[in-house]
């Protein structure tokens, strides 16, 4: 990927991302409250960092309305005591919108436009449930641009299903399940809350109280207990709330600098940027988008997709992550894919998603330095894929 | 019991709910304080929420599981003391007894835990909001508290939840004696967050934007011994220097009129060799069973409740916009209201007069006041350049023509006023307000021979203009609504509390000043020493003696209104020829610039043959006062005894233990029959 100056990712945290509606941990908290504390943890895990240094706050939201309006980039800046000086903005591509902050700092620092950037992504699904406010416009089914189904997450998922008869329930009952055991053994081993920063919540019934582990995950879960639950979208479907991520509330944020601006700062860069891309395909399989964007930038990057090491794929739905699998020829149960489990188990509040991937796999970067490539990719509504190529900062040759 | 006192209790809920401590130091038991409400009801204490925090504890104290207990306030607020509506119903000495003993009972628990507890101040906290967390085994604050206070003694009270024994320990004597005794007797002074800690009150500080996340990363750093607070001993300190001078400093404001402070010194001095809540609910329960705090209590609701919802004012939907305002006359007090007007309603503000010299000093002086608070960072550069272009001054009153609100602040005297107005109408619209800062003239007849005179109302401020809380506004016989609505918009626009007054004479404030005056003089006139009339009312406790006041009112001023007011009530307001001479004399007052009596003024007052004992002045000045208020309440010159009070609070500094004047009348017997009923300001029977 052509670019003046390197960009490298040096430190990513996020909230406990909690489950959505009125008993759960985010039932009573701004989310721009939550994107403030990852900007104030940021800034204190990173003395080194002058806050007058950042110039630029890139925040993303699918909903950018009441407590996600207002440029929340800038009025998050403001509200996290960031000089004034500091400028930000927001920005979207609903599930992918953090991995566009990312991306598009990254542009900036590349061209020399920055120096350092604070991008991450907010979604409290719970004060703003998906589709609110929208106002589709009349021709897209008029004139058929797109089918009824792309707008319905959950139905372009069995779409998927459909155009990949193979891709059963059972298989994406158990990937659910190989996800969740993941998640658990990771947070047993400790690798998961170090990139949480614990977050205050209130309820006017409850009093304050600490957010300080993910809400969602179920630990335990089943191939019986999965086997049971409804198809929401279709009669006798294969998409349930079990090998779906649920409906989350959550927000992350991460540093990116100019590889010369990092070393100037001694900030310790965890992941170089190699390359990214975003690709469009048919919204109703929206769930395919990560197989061209992976491809695209591959080819960007001069890489083969053996060349990669390890693997951050947000599971939106265990099926969309099997028909990646399956066209890059990956197992389901490959080691290199999603080692502390997914979304699945995380849960996908939409729009902060792409950080998530991205601080896993730079904490699973720094466990091994034989790994030198690795990827964040993602399914994106309306149709698109996003994928970042990342080259490990701790690699010291394949054969260590 | 108390609770049937405290029936209308907004009852303070203590809800708990565990928390993990960041880095595995183990679960603390959080206790939010919240009344349901928004930041705009604070949390308060009556005995309910006293019982709803013992009931929280009592299930903690069950509990071998914790590693720390913590409170914290609801948003904004952490909480701001007792229930004081309940406070006033007290009606037994036990009673009272009994609420002293429940705090300390309930708060002393937090001290006496298993486990250390924290105070997270993330609020306003005063009084026994402030008490709750001294109780803590720690407590941390967010710089972004607005208000830390024990204002106790502001209203009669003691801080005796515990504050007048924990707090001297923590932060040593002479900023104890700060907090509890002088803050509240200047002005009730708040201090913020930042200073509380600077003080000493809280161990840690955080910024508000996640002050309870830094404060739990901190109480974990505690209790894994991470961190140790390190606290300074006081009681090496100089107690004695610092509540000899905090006793000096309520001497000087009240004369011992109010038992109050004194009894808060008494109790910190006995805090240096060890606490003793006993002593605390002891002079609680003396204090609660006081007139003094019950005229306190009294005064602090028509302050923070009646005068903002001015008896009679009429409909606000009727006031008028005012986008520009006319000031005619360029002196002192007209430079001292265009800034005013400037500053809070953000208009352009136009003086006129007829000598550009005395213009230029005018608005010179208004851009003089906007450096110095630019100097003092009140206002930023750019909000100073624009108050100082608000601010013009013109020789002719024709910049008036655009204006809305016109206010005169010429000579006090009818004629000249008159002419005034009569030039002013020439240029402004029908709709244009037309106010007089008269202290003393009839705003009817001053109006008589307008085109429109039902634009006309009295707009009186008092000395110092930005200082003096009070306006009296002033409706003549023509006086429309709308304008009347316009004033009350205006004065609340201006942060003044307005109070609405018949066109008498002198209003209240002055006529009041000038009977209470006007005795004084009358019995020095007659042979009574000056120095024996002079400090006859002493143990009211008023904010001056007679003759201090009328040296900063000036001899020549005060006179002209005697005049007035002898004009109208000959009866009852003399005119003393010694004042005459004193006016004559051109001297400032009878005390010299050190405040000693100057000689020379002071023998402009002999030659009288029939002097009077202290008592006896004391006696006839309150007798006066209190017919005066009858007269004046009976000729509607307000609209209820509370009305007159909140004018000599607001308007002459009158103090809080006397609830302004009718409690005191009426408890010292003067008032017959009473001005308020029984209970009403007093113990209730």
């Amino acid at each position: 990927m052509p670019s003046s100056r390197d960009v490298v990712f040096v430190d990513g945290v996020r909230t406990p991302f909690g489950k959505s509606g009125p008993k759960g941990l985010y039932a009573e908290t701004r989310a721009d409250d939550m994107v403030v504390r990852v900007i104030r943890e940021l800034m204190r895990r990173n003395p080194n960092l002058p806050p007058e240094r950042v110039d630029e706050v890139a925040i993303a939201a699918t909903t950018q309305i009441g407590d996600q309006g207002l440029t929340i980039g800038r009025s998050a800046a403001v509200l996290a005591g960031l000089p004034k000086s500091v400028p930000g903005y927001a920005i979207d591509r609903m599930c992918a919108g953090a991995m566009t902050a990312v991306t598009t700092v990254a542009g900036g620092i590349a061209f020399g436009a920055y120096d350092v950037a604070i991008a991450g992504g907010v979604e409290h699904m719970g004060r703003h449930p998906m589709g609110e406010g929208v106002d589709p416009n009349p021709r897209f089914l008029a004139e058929k641009l797109v089918d009824p189904s792309a707008l319905v997450m959950g139905m372009t998922a069995e779409n998927l299903h459909d155009r990949y008869p193979h891709i059963t329930k059972e298989r994406a009952d158990a990937y659910a399940v190989l996800s969740q055991e993941k998640a658990a053994k990771a947070y047993a081993d400790g690798k998961i809350q170090p990139d949480l920063v614990e977050t205050a919540v209130r309820t006017a019934e409850k009093g304050w109280g600490l957010a300080v582990q993910d809400e969602a995950p179920r630990p335990g879960t089943t191939l019986e207990a999965l086997s049971t639950l409804k198809t929401p979208f279709r009669p006798h479907g294969r998409v349930t709330a079990g090998n779906s991520s649920g409906i989350n509330d959550g927000a992350t944020g991460c540093i990116v600098a100019a590889r010369e601006a990092a070393e100037e700062l001694d900030l310790k860069p965890k992941m170089r940027l190699v390359s990214y891309a975003f690709a469009g395909v048919d919204p109703e399989v929206m769930g395919v988008g990560p197989i061209p964007s992976t491809e695209k930038a591959l080819r960007l990057a001069n890489l083969e997709i053996s060349d990669i090491g390890l693997f951050e794929i947000n599971e939106a739905f265990a099926v969309q992550v099997l028909a990646f699998l399956d066209h890059f020829g990956i197992a389901d149960d490959d080691p290199r894919v999603n080692p502390y489990g997914g979304a699945i188990a995380f849960g996908h509040p939409l729009a902060s998603s792409g950080v998530r991937l991205m601080t896993q796999l730079a904490r699973q970067f720094a466990e091994r330095p034989d790994v030198r490539y690795g990827i964040t990719t993602m399914c994106v509504g309306m149709g698109m894929g996003g994928t970042v190529i990342w080259e490990n900062c701790a690699f010291e040759g394949a054969g260590a | 019991m108390i609770e049937e006192l405290f029936a209308d209790e907004v009852v303070t809920k203590a809800v708990v709910r565990d928390v993990e401590l960041p880095g595995g130091a183990g679960t603390m038991a959080l206790i939010t304080l919240d009344n349901g409400f928004d930041h705009t009801k604070p949390n308060t204490f009556g005995p309910r929420g006293l019982t709803a925090l013992g009931e929280a504890l009592d299930a903690i104290e069950r509990r071998t599981d914790l590693a720390a207990v913590g409170v914290i306030g609801k948003p904004f607020i952490f909480a701001v003391g007792a229930d004081l509506k309940g406070a006033a119903l007290i009606r037994t000495r036990e009673q009272a007894l009994e609420i002293g003993r429940l705090g300390h009972a309930v708060f002393g628990r937090l001290g006496a835990l298993k486990v250390p507890s924290f105070a997270f101040v993330n609020g306003a906290a005063m009084g026994g909001g402030l008490e709750v967390a001294l109780h803590c085994t720690y407590r941390t604050i967010s710089s972004g508290v607005p208000a830390v206070a024990l204002p106790e003694c502001f209203l009669g009270l003691v801080p005796g939840w515990g504050g007048t024994q924990l707090l001297p320990r923590l932060v040593g004597p002479a900023a104890a004696v700060k907090l509890i005794v002088e803050n509240p007797l200047s002005q009730n002074r708040m201090i913020k967050g930042r200073h509380a800690f600077e003080l000493g009150v809280a161990d840690a500080m955080f910024e508000p934007a996640d002050f309870l996340e830094e404060s739990l990363r901190w109480a974990a750093k505690v209790v894994k011994g991470e961190i140790t607070v390190e606290r300074a001993d006081h009681t090496g300190d100089d107690w004695d220097k610092a509540i000899n001078d905090a006793r000096f400093l309520a001497d000087m404001k009240l004369r011992g009129a109010a038992p109050a402070p004194y009894r808060a010194l008494d109790l910190i001095a006995r805090a240096r060799t060890g606490v003793d809540f006993e002593a605390e609910d002891e002079a609680l329960a003396d204090l609660l069973m006081g007139e003094e705090l019950r005229a306190g209590l009294y005064a602090f609701d028509l302050v923070q409740r009646r005068a903002k919802k001015p008896a009679g004012a009429p409909d606000k939907a009727l006031a008028r916009k005012v986008t520009k305002v006319g000031i005619v006359g360029a002196g002192l007090m007209a430079s001292q209201m265009a800034l005013l007007f400037a500053r809070r309603l953000e208009v352009p503000v136009v003086l006129t007069d007829l000598d550009q010299a005395r213009l230029d000093k005018g608005v010179g002086y208004v851009h003089a006041e906007v450096d110095k608070l630019l100097a003092k960072k009140r206002v930023s550069a750019d909000q100073a350049n624009r108050l100082k272009s608000l601010v013009t001054g013109s020789l002719t009153k024709d910049a008036f023509a655009d204006a809305d609100f016109v206010i005169e602040a010429v000579f006090e005297d009818m004629a000249v006023k008159k002419k005034v107005f009569a030039e002013v109408e020439e240029h402004v619209s029908a709709e244009c307000v037309l106010a007089t800062n008269t202290s003393s003239l009839s705003v009817s007849q001053m109006g008589a021979d307008l085109r429109h005179p039902e634009r006309l109302v009295g707009f009186h401020f008092f000395n110092p203009v930005a200082v003096m809380p009070l306006l009296e506004i002033v409706r003549g016989d023509r006086t429309d609504d709308a304008t009347l609505a316009t004033a009350f918009a205006v004065g609340k626009t201006l942060k003044k509390s307005s109070v609405l007054v018949k066109d008498a004479p002198a209003f209240v404030v002055n006529r009041l000043l000038t009977r209470f005056m006007g005795e004084v003089i009358a019995a020095v006139d007659e042979g009574t020493p000056l120095e024996v009339a002079e400090h006859a009312l002493d143990d009211l406790g008023l904010p001056m003696t007679p003759f201090a006041l009328l040296q900063l009112v000036g001899p020549a001023v005060g006179h002209h209104v005697s005049e007035t007011l002898h004009a109208a009530f000959p009866g009852r307001f003399g005119v003393s020829e010694n004042m005459a001479k004193l006016v004559a004399s051109g001297k400032p007052g009878v005390y010299k610039p050190d405040f000693s009596l100057d000689p020379e003024a002071v023998a402009l007052f002999a030659g009288g043959d029939r002097p009077s004992t202290a008592e006896q002045v004391r006696r006839r000045v309150l007798e006066a006062l209190a017919e005066e208020i009858r007269i004046m309440l009976d000729e509607g010159v307000v609209a209820a005894p509370q009305d007159i009070d909140l004018c000599m609070i607001l308007g002459a500094g009158w103090p809080f233990h006397l609830g302004g004047i009718t409690p005191y009348l009426d408890r010292a017997g003067f008032s017959k029959p009473r001005f308020l009923e029984p209970g009403v300001a007093s113990v209730p029977a």
